[in-house]
């Protein structure tokens, strides 16, 4: 009776994402290496492809720790040749230092607007297009009903959208599937050895759609993620997201 | 198909448009002249001057000893083929291919066009009817060839319309001036009593060849189309082009959509077939006040797809201004490449920069918000950071170089060096603190420095000693030193970017 109860909830549960979009993972998902700690956080324990996923980047330190992750992230998704599409309205982003993080610069295509208007159309015409591997907008703000419609989009195009918010000050709802906030750490080298070593950074999630946030430490060694500390996934507390959110 | 051809003779072209400029000459006798031979010969006089008796060819002097008020203007050289050349323009709305017939006439191409206008007849009387509305004086024939149109155009007295292959029949009671000969030949046959061309046309041909020469049945054969002629088109037509006139004119957007979606169904299938697709298409609306609206499309990679290129339209639609309306849609392939079929494939791929859909997303990108927008970057071979990339100029063009990884670079780099202020101790150290925007950064781990030399070749100006350096709470900048330390003076330090 109790094993049946729990298979009701469980059978339930997986329902629910389903209809929320997120997908039972077939064989062949993609794998991100070293951020298996990360993606536990997400229901079903996969890092959700095909969603809208949001960065807080107010500083411009923040800003450059979050493209260093990101161009992590790209490596794996323009893996089998893909292409991805950054927008922006006053782009920084120095290309060549993807090449650091694994990904190609020249199958970037940059789009510099004018206008934050602009911004968005051209953000929801690129989702549509399946044959990207994802798409890049830096925003300023965002409101819940334009989320919404790019996380309309992308449920059907599936392709990978983010969000890089470059002002936090009114941080509205949004209706995508995780926040995060990516922050510099100090690197150390072994032995003391004087100089800079590898990026490492403070990777929170602080929202995550059925999902539990957390922050983990995290460094970018040798091609891919390696997480300092193997031992446990630091959760945040409960009442802490809820003051986040 | 069988040809057909009009020609249109402007009977008093130069005076009928001074007329039409200067209305007060409307009713006063008026001639052209130039000067010939120490005296003022005619060139061309209007219907009332020559219904006086002034003919071309007659010198002033005489003209005003008949007709005492008669006025003279100089004539202008070139100025009858300007006239005509722009009344070509204008009578391409009937048809594409246009030739000038010096001195005063044009020849129309309507192979096929006839139709459109509902037959020969209403199609010439439309032709004749909007000319001589416009105030010139015209007379136009249709034949199967450039020489029978032209001799009847003139010569004509029945009907101006020749029946196909019916040329024989038409040309028999005109005067042998009809033929377009040389003066010298005319006079001859007309010595010999030989004045209409059915006087001579069954005469054996050496026998014609031997008197009067090649060119007489050369003419005759071409008037007959025994022989070919060609014309010279005014506009030489786009291989690729397509037009719509339209029976009320135009004035609203779902209109201008629908015509738009009819020239691309078929100009697609055109292309479809040749195997082209656009790279950049113009759409001229032709306005019923004779302004004409221009949009313009570019793609960024050769398609002939109905949809996409729509939708390109679509976005342009807001910017024609159709007034009273649009009489005349013609779109018009400007750039056209061949499209390289692509492969249906049975597995998903990512197929990267030469995916259609991309192109498409381009497409529209750039036609909304303008093509300077779509950037691409290859590696340059420059250590200079700012010069180290370059635009790619197409988006399937490869690097030739490969993207170095060696040495440091930041991910967010400042469009131009901030200058900070620093505590460092020199020679060449990095700096122990810097301030930036206000706030105070003590380094604790800093690598460097990395000198960059200023490319002299391209411009003058300090090198640059670069460090990367880590502040207390594990941010990472890039700073550098302008120029050499010399003499205790202190050298400015900037900040130039961010790392991950």
């Amino acid at each position: 009776m109790l094993a049946s109860k729990k298979d009701i909830i469980t059978e339930l549960q997986k329902n629910i994402l389903h209809w929320q979009g997120f997908k039972v993972p077939l064989a062949g998902t993609t794998r991100f290496a070293g951020l298996e700690q990360v993606e536990s956080a997400f229901p079903n324990a996969v890092f959700p492809t095909g969603a809208i996923h949001e960065f807080l980047t107010e500083e411009p330190e923040h800003a450059a720790a979050c493209g260093g992750f990101l161009g992590g992230l790209l490596q794996v998704l323009m893996e089998r040749g893909g292409i991805c599409l950054w927008i922006s309205t006053a782009r920084s982003l120095f290309p060549p230092a993807l090449k650091t993080f694994g990904v190609n610069p020249d199958r970037i295509i940059f789009i510099d607007l004018k206008r934050e208007k602009e911004l968005l159309w051209a953000m929801e015409e690129a989702l549509k297009c399946s044959s990207l591997a994802a798409v890049v907008a830096e925003v300023g703000e965002i409101s819940f009903t334009e989320s919404r419609r790019l996380q309309l989009v992308v449920e059907k195009s599936r392709v990978t959208g983010f969000i890089l918010r470059g002002s936090t000050k009114k941080l509205s709802t949004t209706a995508c599937v995780a926040r995060w906030k990516i922050t510099p750490l100090p690197s150390e080298l072994k032995d003391g050895m004087p100089g800079v070593g590898f990026p490492r950074w403070n990777v929170e999630l602080l929202k995550v759609r059925n999902g539990n946030p957390g922050s983990w430490k995290l460094e970018w060694h040798a091609g891919s993620f390696r997480p300092l500390m193997p031992e446990k996934a630091n959760y945040l507390h409960r009442e802490k997201l809820l003051k986040v959110g | 198909m069988q040809k057909r051809f009009i020609t249109i003779w402007f009977r008093h072209l130069t005076t009928d448009w001074l007329t039409l400029r200067r209305p007060e000459l409307k009713n006063t006798p008026f001639v052209f002249a130039i000067p010939q031979h120490g005296r003022k010969v005619i060139t061309a006089a209007n219907v009332i001057a020559e219904a006086q008796g002034i003919m071309p060819g007659m010198p002033v002097a005489d003209a005003k000893a008949m007709v005492p008020n008669i006025e003279v203007f100089d004539e202008k050289v070139e100025r009858a083929e300007k006239l005509l050349r722009a009344l070509g323009e204008w009578c391409i709305r009937y048809t594409p291919l246009v030739a000038l017939d010096l001195p005063d006439g044009l020849i129309l191409d309507i192979s096929g066009c006839a139709h459109l206008w509902g037959g020969e007849r209403a199609y010439l009387k439309e032709v004749v009817t909007r000319l001589r509305g416009s105030g010139y004086d015209v007379r136009a024939a249709v034949a199967d060839t450039i020489g029978t149109a032209w001799a009847i155009a003139r010569f004509g007295q029945v009907t101006p319309i020749i029946e196909s292959s019916a040329q024989t029949t038409a040309l028999l009671p005109l005067p042998a001036a009809a033929l377009r000969l040389e003066p010298v030949v005319l006079l001859r046959l007309q010595k010999l009593g030989l004045y209409t061309i059915g006087s001579f046309i069954s005469m054996q041909r050496s026998a014609l060849r031997r008197r009067f020469g090649e060119g007489l049945l050369l003419r005759l054969a071409q008037a007959l189309g025994q022989a070919e002629e060609y014309i010279q088109p005014l506009q030489v037509p786009e291989p690729f082009q397509e037009r719509l006139p339209c029976m009320d004119p135009i004035r609203t957007a779902p209109g201008i959509e629908i015509a738009i979606q009819r020239l691309l169904e078929t100009l697609c299938l055109r292309l479809q077939q040749d195997g082209k697709g656009i790279r950049t298409a113009v759409l001229k609306c032709y306005r019923l006040d004779g302004n004409i609206q221009h949009v313009e499309i570019g793609t960024n990679r050769a398609t002939h797809h109905t949809r996409h290129l729509f939708k390109l339209f679509q976005l342009k639609i807001a910017s024609i201004t159709p007034a009273l309306g649009i009489e005349l849609f013609v779109l018009e392939a400007m750039k056209v490449e061949d499209v390289e079929p692509s492969q249906e494939v049975l597995w998903a791929e990512d197929p990267g920069l030469d995916d259609k859909g991309v192109a498409e997303l381009l497409d529209r990108i750039s036609a909304k918000v303008g093509a300077g927008t779509i950037h691409r970057y290859l590696p340059a071979e420059h250590y200079w950071p700012e010069r180290s990339i370059r635009a790619a100029p197409t988006l399937q063009e490869p690097a030739t170089t490969a993207w170095r990884s060696d040495r440091p670079r930041p991910v967010r780099l400042l469009s131009r060096p901030e200058a900070v202020e620093v505590t460092a101790p020199i020679p060449d150290y990095p700096p122990l603190m810097f301030r930036y925007k206000g706030r105070a950064h003590y380094v604790r781990k800093a690598d460097g420095p990395e000198r960059i030399e200023r490319e002299w070749w391209l411009e003058g100006g300090e090198h640059r000693d670069y460090y990367n350096v880590e502040d207390e709470e594990g941010q990472r900048y890039w700073l550098f030193r302008s120029g050499h330390y010399s003499g205790g003076e202190t050298k400015q330090w900037f900040i130039h970017g961010f790392f991950a």
